[in-house]
Protein backbone atom coordinates (compact mmCIF):
# COMPACT_ATOMS: atom_id res chain seq x y z
CA UNK A 1 0.00 0.00 0.00
CA UNK A 2 0.93 3.77 -0.76
CA UNK A 3 1.83 6.01 2.20
CA UNK A 4 -1.43 8.69 2.83
CA UNK A 5 0.76 11.02 0.78
CA UNK A 6 3.93 10.25 -1.61
CA UNK A 7 7.19 11.68 -0.40
CA UNK A 8 7.12 14.63 -2.94
CA UNK A 9 4.32 16.01 -1.72
CA UNK A 10 5.25 15.41 1.90
CA UNK A 11 8.67 17.46 0.58
CA UNK A 12 6.74 20.04 -1.04
CA UNK A 13 4.85 20.93 1.70
CA UNK A 14 7.20 20.83 4.75
CA UNK A 15 9.57 22.85 2.46
CA UNK A 16 7.56 25.16 -0.29
CA UNK A 17 9.80 27.39 -2.02
CA UNK A 18 6.80 29.80 -3.42
CA UNK A 19 4.80 30.64 -0.51
CA UNK A 20 4.76 34.66 0.69
CA UNK A 21 3.15 37.40 0.60
CA UNK A 22 4.09 39.48 -2.87
CA UNK A 23 5.22 43.46 -2.77
CA UNK A 24 3.20 45.10 -5.22
CA UNK A 25 1.68 42.40 -7.21
CA UNK A 26 0.18 42.96 -10.85
CA UNK A 27 -2.51 40.26 -10.36
CA UNK A 28 -3.79 38.50 -7.74
CA UNK A 29 -6.23 35.38 -7.84
CA UNK A 30 -8.17 33.93 -5.00
CA UNK A 31 -9.72 30.59 -4.98
CA UNK A 32 -10.99 28.08 -2.55
CA UNK A 33 -13.47 28.74 0.24
CA UNK A 34 -13.63 27.99 4.45
CA UNK A 35 -16.17 25.44 4.64
CA UNK A 36 -13.84 23.07 2.15
CA UNK A 37 -10.81 24.38 4.60
CA UNK A 38 -8.63 25.67 1.69
CA UNK A 39 -8.45 29.28 0.44
CA UNK A 40 -5.29 30.03 -1.64
CA UNK A 41 -4.39 33.02 -3.14
CA UNK A 42 -1.81 33.52 -6.25
CA UNK A 43 0.39 36.64 -6.90
CA UNK A 44 1.81 37.34 -10.04
CA UNK A 45 4.28 39.86 -11.59
CA UNK A 46 3.80 40.32 -15.20
CA UNK A 47 6.49 41.11 -17.89
CA UNK A 48 4.14 42.69 -20.34
CA UNK A 49 6.12 43.27 -23.91
CA UNK A 50 4.51 43.58 -26.87
CA UNK A 51 1.36 41.90 -25.79
CA UNK A 52 3.15 38.63 -24.47
CA UNK A 53 3.01 38.21 -21.31
CA UNK A 54 4.97 36.23 -18.88
CA UNK A 55 5.04 35.26 -16.10
CA UNK A 56 8.01 36.47 -14.70
CA UNK A 57 7.60 35.65 -10.98
CA UNK A 58 4.23 34.08 -8.85
CA UNK A 59 4.07 32.96 -4.94
CA UNK A 60 0.99 31.99 -2.42
CA UNK A 61 -0.54 32.34 0.30
CA UNK A 62 -2.39 29.29 1.23
CA UNK A 63 -4.84 28.19 4.45
CA UNK A 64 -5.59 24.66 3.91
CA UNK A 65 -4.44 20.88 4.79
CA UNK A 66 -0.70 19.86 2.96
CA UNK A 67 -2.24 18.41 -0.57
CA UNK A 68 -3.48 22.60 -1.08
CA UNK A 69 -0.10 23.84 0.04
CA UNK A 70 1.88 21.14 -2.17
CA UNK A 71 -0.52 21.91 -4.90
CA UNK A 72 0.22 25.81 -4.11
CA UNK A 73 3.90 25.43 -4.52
CA UNK A 74 3.54 22.98 -7.57
CA UNK A 75 1.76 25.19 -9.50
CA UNK A 76 4.16 28.18 -8.84
CA UNK A 77 7.01 26.03 -9.90
CA UNK A 78 5.15 25.20 -12.90
CA UNK A 79 3.85 28.63 -14.23
CA UNK A 80 6.97 31.24 -13.38
CA UNK A 81 8.51 31.95 -16.51
CA UNK A 82 5.59 30.85 -18.62
CA UNK A 83 4.08 32.97 -20.82
CA UNK A 84 -0.11 33.34 -20.30
CA UNK A 85 -1.43 31.00 -22.98
CA UNK A 86 1.15 28.38 -21.58
CA UNK A 87 0.24 29.13 -18.23
CA UNK A 88 -3.17 28.43 -18.81
CA UNK A 89 -2.60 25.23 -20.76
CA UNK A 90 -1.02 23.35 -16.91
CA UNK A 91 -3.49 20.75 -16.10
CA UNK A 92 -4.76 19.98 -13.10
CA UNK A 93 -3.32 16.19 -13.42
CA UNK A 94 0.33 17.72 -14.54
CA UNK A 95 0.19 18.93 -10.42
CA UNK A 96 -0.75 15.42 -9.48
CA UNK A 97 1.92 14.17 -11.21
CA UNK A 98 4.93 16.01 -10.09
CA UNK A 99 3.92 15.00 -7.04
CA UNK A 100 3.47 11.44 -7.96
CA UNK A 101 0.44 10.68 -6.62
CA UNK A 102 -2.34 12.83 -3.99
CA UNK A 103 -5.42 10.37 -2.25
CA UNK A 104 -8.26 10.96 -4.08
CA UNK A 105 -10.43 13.05 -2.04
CA UNK A 106 -7.04 15.59 -2.08
CA UNK A 107 -7.33 16.02 -5.79
CA UNK A 108 -9.62 18.59 -5.73
CA UNK A 109 -6.59 21.00 -4.23
CA UNK A 110 -4.96 20.36 -7.40
CA UNK A 111 -7.84 21.18 -9.44
CA UNK A 112 -8.18 24.47 -7.01
CA UNK A 113 -4.20 25.24 -7.59
CA UNK A 114 -5.34 25.74 -11.30
CA UNK A 115 -8.11 27.61 -10.84
CA UNK A 116 -6.24 29.70 -8.91
CA UNK A 117 -3.24 30.66 -11.42
CA UNK A 118 -6.14 31.08 -13.95
CA UNK A 119 -7.81 33.64 -11.51
CA UNK A 120 -4.75 35.51 -11.29
CA UNK A 121 -4.62 35.10 -14.71
CA UNK A 122 -8.05 36.99 -15.75
CA UNK A 123 -7.43 39.07 -12.60
CA UNK A 124 -4.92 40.78 -14.64
CA UNK A 125 -6.38 41.10 -17.99
CA UNK A 126 -9.62 41.99 -16.15
CA UNK A 127 -10.32 45.71 -16.65
CA UNK A 128 -10.87 46.02 -13.14
CA UNK A 129 -7.47 44.78 -11.89
CA UNK A 130 -5.73 48.10 -10.21
CA UNK A 131 -9.38 48.32 -8.86
CA UNK A 132 -9.32 44.77 -7.15
CA UNK A 133 -5.83 44.68 -6.25
CA UNK A 134 -6.40 47.89 -3.99
CA UNK A 135 -8.81 46.58 -2.10
CA UNK A 136 -6.20 43.08 -1.74
CA UNK A 137 -3.91 45.43 -0.36
CA UNK A 138 -6.34 47.59 1.66
CA UNK A 139 -8.01 44.76 3.08
CA UNK A 140 -4.79 43.31 4.36
CA UNK A 141 -2.96 45.98 5.60
CA UNK A 142 -6.65 46.57 8.11
CA UNK A 143 -6.09 42.62 8.55
CA UNK A 144 -2.79 43.15 10.13
CA UNK A 145 -3.78 46.07 12.15
CA UNK A 146 -6.39 44.19 13.33
CA UNK A 147 -3.91 41.54 14.75
CA UNK A 148 -2.04 44.23 16.20
CA UNK B 1 5.46 2.51 13.45
CA UNK B 2 8.87 4.13 14.66
CA UNK B 3 9.51 3.22 17.92
CA UNK B 4 10.31 6.67 18.69
CA UNK B 5 6.91 7.68 17.52
CA UNK B 6 5.56 9.65 19.96
CA UNK B 7 1.76 8.72 21.15
CA UNK B 8 -1.04 11.18 21.59
CA UNK B 9 -3.84 9.60 19.77
CA UNK B 10 -5.28 7.66 22.21
CA UNK B 11 -9.03 8.73 21.61
CA UNK B 12 -8.31 7.32 18.41
CA UNK B 13 -7.25 4.00 19.72
CA UNK B 14 -5.17 2.86 22.13
CA UNK B 15 -2.45 0.01 22.12
CA UNK B 16 -3.27 -4.14 23.39
CA UNK B 17 -2.52 -4.16 26.84
CA UNK B 18 0.51 -7.25 26.90
CA UNK B 19 -1.83 -8.47 29.63
CA UNK B 20 -4.80 -8.75 27.36
CA UNK B 21 -2.40 -10.08 24.93
CA UNK B 22 -1.60 -13.03 26.84
CA UNK B 23 -4.62 -14.23 27.33
CA UNK B 24 -6.15 -13.79 23.89
CA UNK B 25 -3.13 -16.12 21.92
CA UNK B 26 -4.55 -18.97 23.35
CA UNK B 27 -7.46 -18.54 21.84
CA UNK B 28 -5.64 -17.13 18.60
CA UNK B 29 -3.56 -20.62 18.53
CA UNK B 30 -4.73 -24.03 20.59
CA UNK B 31 -8.46 -23.19 21.40
CA UNK B 32 -9.78 -22.25 18.24
CA UNK B 33 -13.35 -24.01 18.93
CA UNK B 34 -16.39 -22.69 18.29
CA UNK B 35 -18.68 -21.86 21.02
CA UNK B 36 -22.01 -23.39 19.62
CA UNK B 37 -20.14 -26.40 19.23
CA UNK B 38 -21.27 -28.80 21.79
CA UNK B 39 -17.82 -30.85 21.93
CA UNK B 40 -15.34 -30.11 24.60
CA UNK B 41 -13.26 -28.11 22.03
CA UNK B 42 -16.11 -25.69 21.33
CA UNK B 43 -16.78 -25.91 24.97
CA UNK B 44 -13.61 -24.39 26.00
CA UNK B 45 -13.96 -21.29 23.82
CA UNK B 46 -17.83 -21.09 25.05
CA UNK B 47 -16.36 -21.46 28.56
CA UNK B 48 -14.17 -18.41 27.82
CA UNK B 49 -16.59 -15.89 26.17
CA UNK B 50 -18.71 -16.64 29.37
CA UNK B 51 -16.46 -15.86 31.53
CA UNK B 52 -15.53 -12.82 29.53
CA UNK B 53 -19.79 -12.21 30.11
CA UNK B 54 -19.11 -12.44 33.37
CA UNK B 55 -16.15 -9.97 33.69
CA UNK B 56 -18.01 -7.32 32.07
CA UNK B 57 -21.33 -7.99 33.77
CA UNK B 58 -19.22 -6.99 37.08
CA UNK B 59 -17.74 -4.23 35.46
CA UNK B 60 -20.99 -3.08 34.77
CA UNK B 61 -22.76 -3.85 37.92
CA UNK B 62 -25.55 -5.56 35.73
CA UNK B 63 -26.58 -9.47 35.25
CA UNK B 64 -24.69 -11.56 32.46
CA UNK B 65 -27.56 -11.66 30.52
CA UNK B 66 -27.56 -8.39 29.67
CA UNK B 67 -24.53 -7.86 27.56
CA UNK B 68 -24.49 -8.54 24.56
CA UNK B 69 -21.15 -8.64 22.47
CA UNK B 70 -20.57 -7.15 18.65
CA UNK B 71 -18.32 -6.48 16.06
CA UNK B 72 -17.44 -3.07 16.94
CA UNK B 73 -18.95 -0.12 19.24
CA UNK B 74 -20.10 1.18 16.28
CA UNK B 75 -22.50 -1.64 16.00
CA UNK B 76 -23.78 -2.10 19.34
CA UNK B 77 -24.68 1.68 18.74
CA UNK B 78 -26.46 0.61 15.50
CA UNK B 79 -28.25 -1.92 17.79
CA UNK B 80 -28.78 -0.21 20.38
CA UNK B 81 -30.78 2.60 18.22
CA UNK B 82 -32.10 0.33 15.52
CA UNK B 83 -32.93 -2.87 17.21
CA UNK B 84 -35.20 -0.65 19.87
CA UNK B 85 -36.91 1.24 17.33
CA UNK B 86 -37.29 -1.70 15.33
CA UNK B 87 -38.77 -3.73 18.23
CA UNK B 88 -41.26 -0.82 19.24
CA UNK B 89 -42.61 -0.51 15.30
CA UNK B 90 -43.52 -3.90 15.43
CA UNK B 91 -45.98 -3.11 18.53
CA UNK B 92 -47.56 -0.50 15.78
CA UNK B 93 -46.38 2.42 17.79
CA UNK B 94 -45.09 5.76 15.88
CA UNK B 95 -41.75 6.47 17.95
CA UNK B 96 -40.09 9.62 18.50
CA UNK B 97 -36.39 9.64 19.39
CA UNK B 98 -34.02 12.40 21.35
CA UNK B 99 -29.91 12.51 20.67
CA UNK B 100 -27.62 15.20 20.62
CA UNK B 101 -25.60 17.49 17.72
CA UNK B 102 -22.31 16.23 19.16
CA UNK B 103 -22.80 12.57 18.80
CA UNK B 104 -20.21 9.83 17.44
CA UNK B 105 -21.20 9.76 13.74
CA UNK B 106 -22.01 5.64 14.71
CA UNK B 107 -24.79 7.47 16.84
CA UNK B 108 -25.62 10.44 14.10
CA UNK B 109 -26.20 8.46 11.38
CA UNK B 110 -28.51 6.01 12.40
CA UNK B 111 -30.61 8.93 13.53
CA UNK B 112 -30.27 10.19 10.04
CA UNK B 113 -31.33 6.98 8.82
CA UNK B 114 -34.85 6.59 11.10
CA UNK B 115 -35.50 10.13 10.16
CA UNK B 116 -35.59 9.40 6.23
CA UNK B 117 -37.55 6.30 7.27
CA UNK B 118 -40.41 8.87 8.81
CA UNK B 119 -39.37 8.61 12.73
CA UNK B 120 -39.15 11.79 14.37
CA UNK B 121 -35.80 12.70 15.73
CA UNK B 122 -34.68 15.81 17.98
CA UNK B 123 -31.26 16.46 18.04
CA UNK B 124 -30.01 18.35 20.98
CA UNK B 125 -27.68 21.40 20.86
CA UNK B 126 -25.54 22.12 23.49
CA UNK B 127 -23.73 25.21 24.82
CA UNK B 128 -20.34 25.96 23.94
CA UNK B 129 -18.30 23.72 26.17
CA UNK B 130 -20.59 21.09 24.54
CA UNK B 131 -22.74 20.42 27.17
CA UNK B 132 -26.73 19.39 26.93
CA UNK B 133 -29.23 21.21 29.13
CA UNK B 134 -31.01 19.55 31.45
CA UNK B 135 -34.15 21.55 30.42
CA UNK B 136 -34.12 21.21 26.80
CA UNK B 137 -34.04 17.24 27.04
CA UNK B 138 -37.48 17.86 29.39
CA UNK B 139 -38.51 20.06 26.77
CA UNK B 140 -38.10 17.55 23.63
CA UNK B 141 -39.11 14.63 25.60
CA UNK B 142 -42.96 13.90 24.17
CA UNK B 143 -45.31 11.25 25.01
CA UNK B 144 -43.86 8.70 22.04
CA UNK B 145 -40.45 9.31 23.00
CA UNK B 146 -39.39 5.85 23.50
CA UNK B 147 -35.40 6.13 23.09
CA UNK B 148 -32.58 9.09 24.70
CA UNK B 149 -28.54 8.54 23.23
CA UNK B 150 -26.51 10.89 24.86
CA UNK B 151 -22.71 9.79 24.93
CA UNK B 152 -20.84 9.95 28.30
CA UNK B 153 -18.13 11.74 26.98
CA UNK B 154 -17.09 12.96 23.96
CA UNK B 155 -14.52 11.82 21.43
CA UNK B 156 -13.07 15.55 20.06
CA UNK B 157 -13.69 17.63 22.86
CA UNK B 158 -13.73 15.46 25.82
CA UNK B 159 -16.74 16.80 27.36
CA UNK B 160 -18.94 14.79 29.84
CA UNK B 161 -22.17 14.51 29.95
CA UNK B 162 -24.04 14.61 33.63
CA UNK B 163 -25.36 10.94 32.59
CA UNK B 164 -26.50 10.04 36.27
CA UNK B 165 -28.48 13.22 36.32
CA UNK B 166 -29.77 12.84 33.03
CA UNK B 167 -30.68 9.20 33.82
CA UNK B 168 -32.67 10.36 36.93
CA UNK B 169 -34.53 12.95 34.59
CA UNK B 170 -35.52 10.21 32.34
CA UNK B 171 -36.70 8.06 34.86
CA UNK B 172 -39.03 10.79 36.80
CA UNK B 173 -40.60 11.23 32.75
CA UNK B 174 -40.95 7.85 32.09
CA UNK B 175 -44.43 6.41 31.11
CA UNK B 176 -45.99 3.44 30.53
CA UNK B 177 -46.50 2.49 26.46
CA UNK B 178 -49.74 1.62 25.99
CA UNK B 179 -50.52 -2.02 26.24
CA UNK B 180 -47.30 -3.29 27.02
CA UNK B 181 -45.25 -3.24 30.01
CA UNK B 182 -42.38 -0.74 28.73
CA UNK B 183 -41.84 2.27 30.54
CA UNK B 184 -40.58 4.87 28.15
CA UNK B 185 -38.29 6.33 27.14
CA UNK B 186 -35.18 4.18 26.82
CA UNK B 187 -31.70 5.67 28.08
CA UNK B 188 -28.70 4.56 25.60
CA UNK B 189 -25.25 6.23 26.13
CA UNK B 190 -22.51 5.59 24.01
CA UNK B 191 -19.69 5.26 26.64
CA UNK B 192 -16.49 4.41 24.44
CA UNK B 193 -14.38 7.38 25.42
CA UNK B 194 -15.59 6.95 28.88
CA UNK B 195 -14.98 3.54 29.81
CA UNK B 196 -11.10 4.40 31.22
CA UNK B 197 -12.07 7.12 33.11
CA UNK B 198 -15.69 7.27 34.40
CA UNK B 199 -17.78 5.81 36.60
CA UNK B 200 -19.28 2.68 34.46
CA UNK B 201 -22.12 1.33 36.90
CA UNK B 202 -25.09 1.13 34.78
CA UNK B 203 -26.90 1.16 37.81
CA UNK B 204 -25.87 4.44 39.37
CA UNK B 205 -26.11 5.78 35.76
CA UNK B 206 -29.79 4.77 35.24
CA UNK B 207 -29.01 3.76 31.63
CA UNK B 208 -30.84 1.34 29.62
CA UNK B 209 -28.24 0.58 26.92
CA UNK B 210 -24.55 1.24 27.33
CA UNK B 211 -22.13 1.08 24.65
CA UNK B 212 -18.13 0.22 24.97
CA UNK B 213 -15.69 -0.60 22.74
CA UNK B 214 -12.32 -2.85 23.21
CA UNK B 215 -9.89 -1.08 21.22
CA UNK B 216 -10.35 2.39 23.25
CA UNK B 217 -9.36 0.48 26.59
CA UNK B 218 -6.46 -1.13 25.41
CA UNK B 219 -8.18 -3.95 23.83
CA UNK B 220 -8.60 -5.41 20.60
CA UNK B 221 -9.96 -4.12 17.44
CA UNK B 222 -13.14 -5.47 16.39
CA UNK B 223 -15.02 -6.33 19.32
CA UNK B 224 -17.32 -4.03 21.27
CA UNK B 225 -20.60 -5.09 23.75
CA UNK B 226 -23.89 -3.34 24.24
CA UNK B 227 -25.32 -3.28 27.99
CA UNK B 228 -29.43 -4.32 27.71
CA UNK B 229 -31.37 -4.13 30.90
CA UNK B 230 -33.85 -6.58 30.95
CA UNK B 231 -37.20 -5.95 30.30
CA UNK B 232 -35.73 -3.22 27.08
CA UNK B 233 -37.16 -3.89 23.83
CA UNK B 234 -34.67 -5.09 21.42
CA UNK B 235 -34.59 -6.91 18.13
CA UNK B 236 -31.73 -8.28 16.23
CA UNK B 237 -30.67 -6.35 13.39
CA UNK B 238 -28.16 -9.25 11.80
CA UNK B 239 -29.73 -12.21 11.32
CA UNK B 240 -28.30 -15.98 11.62
CA UNK B 241 -27.35 -19.07 13.50
CA UNK B 242 -29.08 -17.22 16.51
CA UNK B 243 -25.26 -16.64 18.49
CA UNK B 244 -25.60 -13.42 21.87
CA UNK B 245 -29.58 -15.19 22.30
CA UNK B 246 -30.69 -14.51 19.06
CA UNK B 247 -29.42 -10.72 19.13
CA UNK B 248 -26.07 -10.66 17.57
CA UNK B 249 -25.77 -13.69 15.19
CA UNK B 250 -22.20 -14.64 13.78
CA UNK B 251 -19.88 -17.30 15.40
CA UNK B 252 -18.01 -15.03 17.96
CA UNK B 253 -14.99 -13.45 18.21
CA UNK B 254 -13.58 -15.32 20.41
CA UNK B 255 -10.06 -13.91 20.90
CA UNK B 256 -11.49 -10.55 20.95
CA UNK B 257 -14.38 -11.26 23.08
CA UNK B 258 -11.90 -12.67 26.20
CA UNK B 259 -9.34 -9.65 25.69
CA UNK B 260 -12.44 -7.29 26.14
CA UNK B 261 -12.97 -8.87 29.05
CA UNK B 262 -9.22 -8.51 30.42
CA UNK B 263 -9.33 -5.06 29.62
CA UNK B 264 -12.21 -4.26 31.52
CA UNK B 265 -10.69 -6.15 34.22
CA UNK B 266 -7.50 -4.09 34.23
CA UNK B 267 -9.67 -1.07 34.54
CA UNK B 268 -11.72 -2.53 37.61
CA UNK B 269 -8.93 -3.69 39.12
CA UNK B 270 -6.99 -0.52 38.91
CA UNK B 271 -9.85 1.39 40.16
CA UNK B 272 -10.20 -0.64 43.60
CA UNK B 273 -6.22 -1.02 44.24
CA UNK B 274 -6.54 3.10 44.14
CA UNK B 275 -9.99 2.78 45.83
CA UNK B 276 -7.59 1.18 48.73
CA UNK B 277 -5.00 3.35 48.57
CA UNK B 278 -6.96 6.12 48.64
CA UNK B 279 -8.98 5.26 51.78
CA UNK B 280 -6.01 4.91 53.63
CA UNK B 281 -5.60 8.69 53.02
CA UNK B 282 -6.72 11.11 55.10
CA UNK B 283 -8.55 13.15 53.37
CA UNK B 284 -7.45 16.02 56.21
CA UNK B 285 -6.14 18.45 53.62
CA UNK B 286 -8.44 21.27 52.91
CA UNK B 287 -7.24 21.35 49.04
CA UNK B 288 -7.44 17.99 48.63
CA UNK B 289 -10.87 18.24 49.25
CA UNK B 290 -11.25 21.01 47.11
CA UNK B 291 -9.62 18.66 43.54
CA UNK B 292 -12.14 16.14 44.79
CA UNK B 293 -15.03 18.00 44.90
CA UNK B 294 -13.96 19.92 41.34
CA UNK B 295 -13.86 16.58 39.83
CA UNK B 296 -17.04 14.60 41.65
CA UNK B 297 -18.61 13.69 38.07
CA UNK B 298 -15.45 10.58 37.63
CA UNK B 299 -15.54 7.87 39.79
CA UNK B 300 -13.61 7.52 43.08
CA UNK B 301 -10.85 5.28 41.95
CA UNK B 302 -10.97 7.34 38.62
CA UNK B 303 -9.81 10.42 40.04
CA UNK B 304 -6.63 9.05 41.74
CA UNK B 305 -5.64 6.45 38.94
CA UNK B 306 -5.76 9.62 36.23
CA UNK B 307 -4.03 12.09 38.35
CA UNK B 308 -1.41 11.06 36.39
CA UNK B 309 -2.76 11.61 32.56
CA UNK B 310 -4.81 14.53 33.93
CA UNK B 311 -1.83 16.58 35.45
CA UNK B 312 0.09 15.89 32.17
CA UNK B 313 -2.53 17.05 29.94
CA UNK B 314 -3.03 20.16 31.96
CA UNK B 315 0.29 20.78 31.79
CA UNK B 316 0.04 20.52 27.52
CA UNK B 317 -3.17 23.12 27.36
CA UNK B 318 -1.11 25.38 29.78
CA UNK B 319 1.84 25.21 27.80
CA UNK B 320 0.20 25.55 24.25
CA UNK B 321 -1.95 28.75 25.52
CA UNK B 322 0.95 30.37 26.88
CA UNK B 323 3.65 29.69 23.96
CA UNK B 324 1.30 29.60 20.86
CA UNK B 325 -0.43 33.29 19.90
CA UNK B 326 -4.07 32.68 19.86
CA UNK B 327 -4.31 29.65 20.54
CA UNK B 328 -7.95 28.79 21.81
CA UNK B 329 -9.18 25.64 23.76
CA UNK B 330 -11.99 24.05 22.51
CA UNK B 331 -14.64 22.34 24.97
CA UNK B 332 -15.14 22.71 28.63
CA UNK B 333 -12.24 23.37 31.20
CA UNK B 334 -14.04 21.51 33.82
CA UNK B 335 -16.44 19.09 32.54
CA UNK B 336 -13.88 17.23 30.68
CA UNK B 337 -12.36 13.28 30.17
CA UNK B 338 -8.58 13.87 32.22
CA UNK B 339 -6.78 12.75 28.63
CA UNK B 340 -8.38 14.89 26.26
CA UNK B 341 -6.85 18.85 24.71
CA UNK B 342 -8.27 20.12 21.80
CA UNK B 343 -7.28 23.35 20.40
CA UNK B 344 -7.86 25.71 17.52
CA UNK B 345 -4.76 27.95 16.32
CA UNK B 346 -6.18 30.57 13.50
CA UNK B 347 -4.36 30.65 10.52
CA UNK B 348 -2.90 27.05 10.61
CA UNK B 349 -5.41 24.11 9.26
CA UNK B 350 -5.77 20.91 11.12
CA UNK B 351 -4.80 18.66 8.76
CA UNK B 352 -1.54 20.64 7.90
CA UNK B 353 -0.44 20.49 11.84
CA UNK B 354 -1.27 16.64 11.89
CA UNK B 355 1.31 16.04 8.92
CA UNK B 356 3.86 18.58 9.73
CA UNK B 357 3.56 16.77 13.52
CA UNK B 358 3.99 13.28 11.96
CA UNK B 359 7.25 14.35 10.57
CA UNK B 360 8.83 14.76 13.49
CA UNK B 361 7.51 11.90 15.02
CA UNK B 362 4.54 12.81 16.66
CA UNK B 363 0.92 11.45 16.24
CA UNK B 364 -2.30 13.71 16.54
CA UNK B 365 -5.03 14.16 14.97
CA UNK B 366 -8.25 16.82 14.00
CA UNK B 367 -11.29 16.51 15.48
CA UNK B 368 -11.65 12.52 15.00
CA UNK B 369 -9.92 9.83 13.30
CA UNK B 370 -12.93 8.51 11.04
CA UNK B 371 -13.58 11.71 9.88
CA UNK B 372 -10.03 13.18 9.28
CA UNK B 373 -10.95 12.28 5.67
CA UNK B 374 -13.43 14.31 5.03
CA UNK B 375 -13.79 17.86 4.15
CA UNK B 376 -16.24 19.24 6.12
CA UNK B 377 -15.62 21.20 9.49
CA UNK B 378 -16.01 18.72 12.52
CA UNK B 379 -19.96 18.59 13.01
CA UNK B 380 -18.40 18.90 16.72
CA UNK B 381 -16.81 22.42 16.55
CA UNK B 382 -19.44 23.66 14.82
CA UNK B 383 -22.14 22.73 17.08
CA UNK B 384 -19.94 24.29 19.78
CA UNK B 385 -20.71 27.68 18.00
CA UNK B 386 -17.04 27.68 16.50
CA UNK B 387 -16.34 29.54 12.83
CA UNK B 388 -15.67 27.26 9.93
CA UNK B 389 -12.10 28.60 10.17
CA UNK B 390 -11.98 27.86 13.81
CA UNK B 391 -13.35 24.36 13.25
CA UNK B 392 -10.96 23.62 10.53
CA UNK B 393 -7.79 24.92 12.42
CA UNK B 394 -8.49 22.39 15.25
CA UNK B 395 -6.26 20.20 17.03
CA UNK B 396 -7.11 17.06 19.41
CA UNK B 397 -4.21 15.33 21.44
CA UNK B 398 -5.56 12.69 23.57
CA UNK B 399 -3.40 11.32 25.90
CA UNK B 400 -3.11 7.76 27.82
CA UNK B 401 -1.48 5.02 30.21
CA UNK B 402 1.34 5.21 27.68
CA UNK B 403 2.00 8.94 27.89
CA UNK B 404 4.88 10.16 29.55
CA UNK B 405 6.48 14.08 30.43
CA UNK B 406 8.69 13.61 27.61
CA UNK B 407 6.12 13.19 25.01
CA UNK B 408 4.52 16.85 26.65
CA UNK B 409 7.92 18.69 26.50
CA UNK B 410 8.60 16.99 22.76
CA UNK B 411 5.07 18.26 21.20
CA UNK B 412 5.48 21.52 22.89
CA UNK B 413 8.84 21.87 21.58
CA UNK B 414 7.31 21.38 18.42
CA UNK B 415 4.08 22.90 17.64
CA UNK B 416 4.49 26.46 17.99
CA UNK B 417 7.40 26.19 15.13
CA UNK B 418 4.83 24.56 12.73
CA UNK B 419 1.84 26.68 14.00
CA UNK B 420 4.03 29.82 13.35
CA UNK B 421 5.30 28.72 9.44
CA UNK B 422 1.86 27.19 8.57
CA UNK B 423 0.74 30.72 9.49
CA UNK B 424 3.40 32.47 7.68
CA UNK B 425 2.27 30.03 4.57
CA UNK B 426 -1.40 31.13 4.50
CA UNK B 427 -0.11 34.94 5.21
CA UNK B 428 -2.34 35.10 8.40
CA UNK B 429 0.47 36.00 10.98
Amino acid sequence: MKPYYSKKAIQRFTNPKHFGNMKKPDAIGEVGNIRCGDIMKIYLKVDDKKGKKIIKDISFQTLGCAAAVATSDVICDLAKGKAFEDALRIDYKKVTDELGYLPAIKIHCAQLAQQGLKAAIEDYESPNRSKLRGIFSEKRLSDKKNNQ
Amino acid sequence: MKKETTYLDYAATTPLDPRVLKVMLPFLKLDYGNPSSVHSVGQKAAEAVEKSRERLASFLNCSKEEIVFTGSATEANNLAIFGLVKKIQTLGFKSHIITSEIEHHAVIEPFKILEKQGIEVTYLSVDSEGRISFSDIEKAMKENTVLVSIMYANNEIGTIQPIKQIGELIKNNKKKLPSTDYQIPFFHTDAVQAVNYLDCDVNKLGVDLFTLSGHKIYGPKGVGALYIRKGTPMSPIIYGGGQESGLRSGTENVAGIVGLGEAVNQIKKQKSRLRQCHSTLRVSDHSIQRISDSMNSMSFGGRAKNKKIQRLRDKLIAGILKTIPGAKLNGSAKDRLPNNANFSFKGAEGEAMVIALDQKGIAVSTGSACSSKSLEPSHVLMALGLSEEEAHTSLRVTLGRGTKEQDIIKILKELPSIVKKLREISGSI
